[in-house]
């Protein structure tokens, strides 16, 4: 099928300028200058592009928050934060095309009329952001960033900014709290970026991938990008599959691919020869499947139907044998660990899942353990300024729905019946 | 004892101050300078950094200690640190800690007594398509074995 981002990446040298626009890069962003900023935010209207970062807020309407007036200057944020459990195509894209990044935020600055761009990057991909700083010097020397862009007129600085270790960072008003030196701690909306964001500045904060493809989307068209996916989902989708599967690894595929295809076709089925026994299906924080249930398309109505998400595109691929009562234990520590603090229910809530579920894993369940953690979900529930708690919810809610029968278990037998191991 | 940047480090530092509308903003990349030059971010650096941006010690040590990746201790030479979460779990993530636990002979968090090794458990690296997956300093090991594993830190000199 066609690709719109991977097409070049097995390419060593596609992250060079000099390769990159020997396959037409840059040729967009000289269309894009030759368009009215409006008419670039219609064609990504038209291109049903949904953020990729989990989310998947449709991108132009986004756009279409910032204020109408031009007095207050404005920014872009890029959010390569990529810190969800399971997600790791960011990556992909900033060390195997860095210009396309690139293209797309100059593409996009332009549109939305920013006159200076962040790359917010997690703090431990230091040969990611090393990767981008070079290609953005060649950027600057070849007159593409900088003054007068292309003898535009259009003035642009890019800067990538490191972050240190906190899953938190990847919420937008946490990612720009942290951008402007603070503790990462999200704030209360309204107002929302596009008014009062990045120092002030009315500000667009969108993931890697999604700016990616606006190079693509100015160059073909909005209508041929929509064609791509599927209702309301337009464009390809960075897949990344990991777990238990024997082809690892990330795939673009249409938006509206089948994830029992992605799973049993593109990463080549389970591991080991052996049966399927769950799926976190879009990263950590999405509601867990059961094998009945990944005859779906991905596209996010679809997953929505069945009550999950397609979230940023991770595959978390759960073979037979593996312990769920354990795998959510993993899970509620990285959430209890990675909270802000600022929220009670989330401070503390995510605390007490982690004990609680550590504690059935370590054979110590109590008999109301289990209505406990539901219990406790159900205050954490739609009470914090951020979804972080929300995202500790859906696993252990949908854990215990359904694999219910395996806590149970545990509680009653007063061990785990997997020995304490994967 | 005061600490201070060396030449190209207060370089780096002033460039970085022409990045960003806001003085504050630097403080983030500041402290990763620190790190860089100083092995850890210690008190003394917290107090130079203050001075450096004009806030208070207070404000700057506020936001070194909610990242995990500033060590307010030193660390080993070489900071070792394993991936604990889900991708890397289902293929072996425990297995593997273990053995470098007993190998190094400290639990995580703890310091090889030479100085030359701190091992810690981490959250997700990003990097679940190619797990197991530990971060030696910088740099990502990917898809690691007991065997992988011990070749890699038994050839770090």
């Amino acid at each position: 099928m066609e690709t719109v981002l991977t097409t070049h990446f097995a390419n060593e040298r596609y992250r060079r300028l000099e390769t990159y626009r020997q396959y037409g890069g840059y040729e967009a962003l000289k269309k894009a200058f030759a368009m009215d900023p409006g008419q670039i935010i219609d064609e990504v209207k038209k291109a049903n592009l949904r953020g990729r970062g989990g989310a998947g807020f449709p991108a132009g309407v986004k756009w279409g928050f910032l204020p109408k007036d031009l007095s207050r200057p404005r920014a872009l944020v890029v959010n390569a934060d990529e810190g969800e459990p399971g997600t790791f195509k960011d990556r992909l894209i900033m060390t195997r095309g860095p210009h396309l990044l690139i293209e797309g935020i100059v593409i996009s600055s332009f549109a939305l009329r920013a006159y200076a761009c962040w790359i917010y990057i997690r703090g431990e991909f230091v040969r990611e952001a090393r990767i981008m700083d070079e290609a953005i010097a060649e950027a600057y020397a070849a007159g593409l960033l900088g003054k007068n862009i292309l003898g535009s007129g259009f003035d642009l600085d890019v800067t990538v900014h490191r972050g240190a270790g906190a899953y938190i960072c990847g919420e937008e008003t946490s990612l720009i709290n942290s951008l402007e030196g603070k503790r990462g701690w999200p704030r209360l909306k309204p107002p929302f970026p596009a008014s009062v964001g990045a120092f002030g500045l009315p500000t667009i904060v969108n993931n890697v991938e999604t700016i990616a493809d606006i190079p693509w989307i100015v160059t073909h068209g909005g209508e041929t990008f929509a064609a791509l996916g599927v209702e309301k989902n337009g464009g390809t989708r960075l897949i990344g599959v990991s777990g238990a599967v024997n082809r690892p690894g990330v795939y673009e595929l249409s938006a509206g691919v089948n994830l029992k295809e992605i799973i049993y076709h593109h990463a080549g089925g389970i591991k080991d020869g052996k049966a399927l026994k769950a799926v976190i299906p879009g990263g950590s924080s999405t509601p867990v499947l059961r094998p009945d249930e990944i005859n779906v398309a991905y596209d996010i109505e679809s997953m929505g139907k069945i009550g999950t998400m397609a979230g940023s595109g991770g595959v978390i691929v759960i073979p037979e044998g593996t312990c769920m009562v354990r795998a959510l234990s993993v899970l509620m520590n990285f959430y209890a660990h990675e909270s802000c603090g600022q929220c009670t229910p989330c401070r503390e809530g995510t605390g007490w899942l982690k004990r609680i579920v550590g504690r059935i894993e370590a054979g110590k369940g109590r008999k109301g353990d289990v209505e406990l953690i539901l219990d406790l979900c159900d205050n954490m529930m739609g009470r914090t300024i951020c979804p972080l708690s929300e995202a500790a919810v859906m696993p252990a809610q949908s854990f215990i729905w359904k694999f219910r029968e395996e806590f149970d278990r545990h509680i009653g037998e007063q061990k785990c019946p997997y020995g304490n191991r994967f | 004892m005061s600490v201070a940047f060396s030449e190209t480090g207060r370089a780096e530092f002033e460039r970085l101050l022409t990045r960003y509308p806001d003085r504050k903003a630097v403080i983030l990349p500041a402290l990763h300078l620190a790190q860089k030059e100083f092995g850890y971010v210690s008190d003394e650096a917290i107090v130079y950094i203050a001075g450096l941006v004009g806030t208070s010690p207070a404000d700057i040590e506020g936001v070194a200690s909610f990242y995990t990746m500033y060590n307010r201790k030193p660390v080993g030479k070489y900071h070792v640190q394993i991936c604990r979460n889900i991708s890397c779990s289902l293929l072996g993530a425990e297995h593997l800690i273990e053995h470098v636990t007993g190998k190094l002979g400290v639990n995580p968090g703890g310091t090889t007594p030479d100085g030359k090794f701190t091992l810690s458990q981490v959250e997700c690296l990003g990097s679940c398509g190619t797990a197991p997956v530990m971060q030696v300093n910088d740099e990502y090991h990917e898809n690691l074995t007991v065997e992988s594993i011990d070749r890699i830190l038994d050839q770090l000199p």
